[in-house]
């Protein structure tokens, strides 16, 4: 399974934003002291940079997967470093759901796993609220059937 | 003051606990813990409380108080018609330190509450904790320098959850300190808590000479550069030697002072082995005996350092779950405690005998295709793993080769990890991870299709690995030993609790 189409819109809406307000300062900051070609040219830049960033969010966010299995969780992730991670249900410690001001304007959460070990990573970003609560619950009750001593 | 955090959750929004949480924690907010009755029921409120030892003030502030004293003496006895205005101001420290430590000792009590080992303290943040003996990790006895010279010795209880200062009594008498750790570990066993200590055989013991050797080579070898660099730059430019001279002194002091601390801390090393658990005894002038039980053993890992090779010899260190403390030299807050300082191949073998199950044998291993010496140049030559049905091993390093066991039962999770080097070359990592920071094996570098299917079997073993062992340990009944503290603290202002 895969995060929300929604956390693209939210990705998407992130890079736009920071990369107008970066546009905006750049031209600003180019027109007054060097003049207007270097206003254009600076603006076409970080627009540029703005668009390789969408590129690069929308292949991060088509990396995501997620899937339950019987036993276990795996999530796989990342573009460049390309990592996957399997959790058994019994492991699991606690069931972390949190989401920040962006993600609840998008009506987004993340839900994470923590094990005993630091190193685990299985975080799962950009759920819709309904599919983190249902896997919040879903996983604390696996982890309750088959937990298993340290 | 310690922190309440025993239960290992944060405060984050939606945290859902999960088994092996906390145990069953008496309500928060409630009124003085002497208030109410025990858990357990019919005996009176204060019934079986103990304080500790009436000479622990002296012994936790001692050592402090000693250097206070010491500087107030000197500075009065120094400084001819110093004023009493410093002198009040000096003696004001030491007073402060001496009141807080008796008035900690007055507040302090503990009890065996059947499988439950109960601490109290604190005077405004009243503090109970409960540390539930079947999920104990490890207990240490130490017996710092002044408290040895007293007849004292402070008992550890380290739980998965908990800190350094958890489930600390400092101090009983030697004798009380050697009965509760028996008691707490025949608890933990599920025997009989009258049970005696059972008896223990020496495994492996650490020659002085040795152990010497092995904290003079490093140190010799800084001090040897060390003076080189002073000789060249004193030939170079003759007028140099004052120069070069006193950071050359604190070089060879600090040298020194490394390889004392080390010898102090880990001498006469001993480890036995009772049923109770693997048994550690060391120290010079404090000393240390930890006890741990072998299936807490997370992960071991055995070290052989560049300088040691000539002579080979290798230290062993094992992973047992819990937070990292501080590592003082005369204490045991490590989560990774020496199995072995120092010692030949034989001795090492013969104790991961004792700390893994190898039942199974000893994994092969494989060594990572050749093509992985463009990704990892300088460890190409010692990167080796290997796993069968219950132990996984990996070597990894570039100049000290580190061998790393975990049993599979221990698993916590398993990653695969490929960075865009590793794509090119077609090769990846799998990590195992068991309890702890920074405990794992590595797969490094293997094969990407081999690497795939390795994240596969190796979920799978340790499926039944756990399986196997939570069976061999009772059932699912022996679930809930994830291991945390039950800690509660009701401050005496309830608003306070309030918020």
């Amino acid at each position: 399974m895969c995060p929300s189409p929604r956390l693209w819109r939210m990705r998407c809406a992130e890079v736009i934003a920071g990369g107008g307000v970066l546009a905006v300062a750049a031209g600003a900051a180019a027109g007054l002291t060097l003049g207007g070609a270097a206003a254009a040219i600076g603006v076409a830049v970080v627009l540029a940079g703005t668009l390789a960033a969408l590129w690069f969010a929308r292949n991060r966010f088509r990396s995501w997967v997620y899937q339950e299995r019987d036993e276990d969780l795996i999530v796989e992730r990342g573009v460049l470093i390309h990592r996957l991670s399997v959790v058994p249900y019994g492991r699991m410690q606690f069931v972390d759901v949190s989401a920040g001001p962006i993600d609840r304007a998008f009506r987004l959460a993340t839900v994470k796993l923590h094990t005993a070990a630091a190193a685990s990573d299985a975080r799962i970003p950009g759920l819709e609220r309904d599919e983190a609560a249902r896997l919040r619950d879903r996983l604390a009750a696996l982890g309750e059937a088959k937990a298993a001593g340290l | 003051m310690t922190e309440p955090g025993g239960s290992g959750a944060p405060p984050g929004k939606g945290s859902a606990p999960v088994a092996g949480g906390g145990p069953p924690v008496a309500g928060g907010g409630a009124p003085r813990p002497p208030a109410r009755a025990p858990a357990s029921g019919d005996r009176p409120a204060y019934a079986g409380w103990r304080r500790l030892h009436p000479l622990s003030p002296v012994v936790r502030s001692g050592r402090g108080l000693l250097a206070v004293l010491a500087l107030a003496g000197l500075s009065t006895s120094g400084v001819v018609g110093g004023g009493t205005g410093t002198r009040w101001y000096d003696l004001a420290l030491p007073v402060v330190v001496a009141a807080a430590a008796v008035v900690n000792w007055l507040v302090t009590r503990w009890k065996v509450d059947g499988a439950t080992l109960r601490i109290e303290t604190g005077l405004l943040r009243r503090d109970s904790r409960q540390l539930p003996v079947a999920r104990i990790q490890a207990v240490d006895l130490v017996r710092p320098f002044l408290a040895r010279m007293l007849g004292l010795a402070e008992i550890r209880v380290r739980l998965a959850g908990s800190g350094d200062a958890d489930g600390r009594l400092a101090y009983l008498t030697e004798a009380a300190a050697v009965a509760l750790r028996a008691r707490l570990l025949a608890a933990h066993h599920g025997l009989d808590p009258a049970t005696p200590e059972p008896a223990e055989s020496v495994v492996a013991s650490v020659p002085t000479g040795r152990l010497a050797g092995s904290a003079l080579i490093p140190a010799v070898q800084l001090a040897a550069v060390a003076v080189a660099v002073g000789g060249v730059i004193v030939a170079v430019a003759p007028g140099g030697l004052l120069a070069v001279g006193a950071p050359l002194a604190w070089w060879l002091v600090i040298c020194g002072t490394i390889a004392w601390r080390r010898v102090s801390a880990q001498y006469g090393f001993t480890v036995a082995v009772s049923p109770d658990g693997v048994r550690i005894r060391r120290g010079l002038l404090g000393t240390v005996a930890e006890t741990i039980p072998v299936p807490r053993i997370q992960a071991v890992r055995m070290v052989e350092p560049l300088l040691w090779r000539p002579l080979h010899w290798c230290h062993l260190e094992v992973d047992v779950a819990g937070h990292l403390g501080r590592d003082r030299p005369e204490g045991s807050g490590a989560v990774r405690k020496a199995l072995l300082p120092v010692g030949t191949p034989q001795e090492a073998m013969r104790l991961l005998s004792v700390a893994l199950p190898v039942a199974a044998g000893w994994p092969p291993l494989a060594r990572p295709p050749r093509r992985a010496w463009w990704k990892a140049p300088l460890s190409y030559h010692y990167l080796a793993a290997g796993h069968n049905d219950t132990l996984a091993v990996a070597v990894v390093g570039r100049l000290r080769r580190e061998t790393t066991w975990v049993p599979l039962a221990k698993t916590q999770s398993v990653r695969l990890v490929q960075g865009p080097l590793q794509r090119r070359l077609g090769l990846a990592t799998v990590h195992l991870d068991a309890a702890g920071r920074r405990v794992r094996a590595e797969f490094r570098e293997r094969r990407q299709e081999e690497a795939r299917s390795l994240v596969d079997d190796l979920a799978a073993r340790s499926r039944s690995a756990r399986r196997q062992a939570s069976r061999a340990a009772g059932g699912p009944g022996a679930a809930g030993e994830a291991g945390q503290a039950a800690s509660v603290v009701s401050p005496v202002n309830a608003s306070q609790s309030e918020a």
